[in-house]
């Protein structure tokens, strides 16, 4: 049986899935949201790279690392973020992030 | 089955349940280690795929950078991460219902994907090439503003999180270089009469 293009796109939708799920569930808890877009930005990885193997392209290759980078960059804004909100209140519940009314 | 396939579900198995453990943990120091499971476990599904570079740069990015910082985060902020926890169950319905939604779209995007597989095009490769020397001849000749502005957004996001965290506490004695260099003898140095037997 040879692994095809399905079975990576079937795991990439699972855990774009997860992701999904996690910052619904997880709503109070901004770290864990942050954990959560990690995980669907993985997922999105998986599926350049699986249609980069399958077409014979690098072309996603180059996408996937470009989304490692802003990937990177989301994550270190975020927290330090999270870090500068902590300092000033106390707690980092996202339901206390109404100020603006969003 | 052949040992490809094998380790296909492995790396599939374990990151599919390290990412159901990352959303679920009830400790979030947990879910950042299951995160790190996932990143690990992914870099093997890319291996597997044939992109070496990109499961090298996940496990040395993702497992050596960024999980490291939401470990150093999530450990340095004392929150108590018990009262966050409370609405897991109160949101558990409609997660599961937009995550059900989800999953059966995506699962018919790839179903349709593998009625109708010859609307694929392939392009062909640059021959007698690794992984990594096809990928810097690319990145460097045709993607080259775009490596230089994904340069520019790391930059950007360095600088703005020294911006966002860094603070001058009032009372903290700094080193201030062009004062230390505008000192002359003159106002350094000040000569005292001390009286004979009488100390400073």
């Amino acid at each position: 049986m040879i692994i095809g293009l399905e079975h990576y796109l079937i795991v990439a939708a699972v855990l774009f899935t997860l992701g999904v799920a996690g910052i619904i569930l997880n709503r109070k808890n901004v770290i864990i949201i942050l954990m959560s877009v990690e995980l669907i930005l993985l997922s999105v990885n998986l599926n350049l790279v699986a249609f980069s193997a399958q077409l014979h392209d690098l072309t996603g290759q180059i996408f996937a690392l470009f989304i490692l980078t802003v990937a990177a960059a989301e994550a270190a804004i975020g927290l330090a973020i999270l870090v500068t909100y902590f300092r000033n209140r106390g707690t980092i519940a996202v339901e206390d992030i109404s100020m603006m009314k969003g | 089955m052949s040992i490809a396939t094998a380790f296909f579900y492995l790396f599939s198995i374990g990151v599919i349940a390290s990412a159901v453990m990352v959303i679920s943990a009830r400790n979030p120091v947990h879910s950042v280690l299951f995160l790190i499971l996932a990143f690990v476990n992914a870099a093997g599904l890319f291996l597997l795929a044939g992109a070496e570079f990109l499961a090298m740069i996940l496990v040395v990015v993702y497992v050596g950078a960024v999980a490291v910082l939401f470990l150093f985060v999530v450990m340095m902020l004392d929150v108590d991460f018990a009262e966050l926890k409370q609405g897991f169950l109160q949101y558990l319905p409609v997660g599961m219902l937009v995550g059900l939604i989800l999953l059966v779209e995506l699962v018919t995007v790839v179903g349709v994907w593998a009625v109708a597989p010859q609307t694929v095009l392939t392009t062909p490769t640059p021959g007698g090439l690794s992984n990594t020397a096809a990928i810097g001849e690319v990145l460097y000749t045709q993607y080259v503003y775009l490596f230089q502005a994904a340069g520019f957004v790391l930059l950007t996001a360095m600088i703005g999180a020294i911006v966002l965290t860094l603070q001058h506490k009032p009372n903290v004695r700094r080193q201030v270089i062009a004062d230390q260099n505008a000192r002359t003898r003159a106002s350094a140095i000040e000569n005292k009469k001390v009286p004979s037997r009488a100390g400073v």
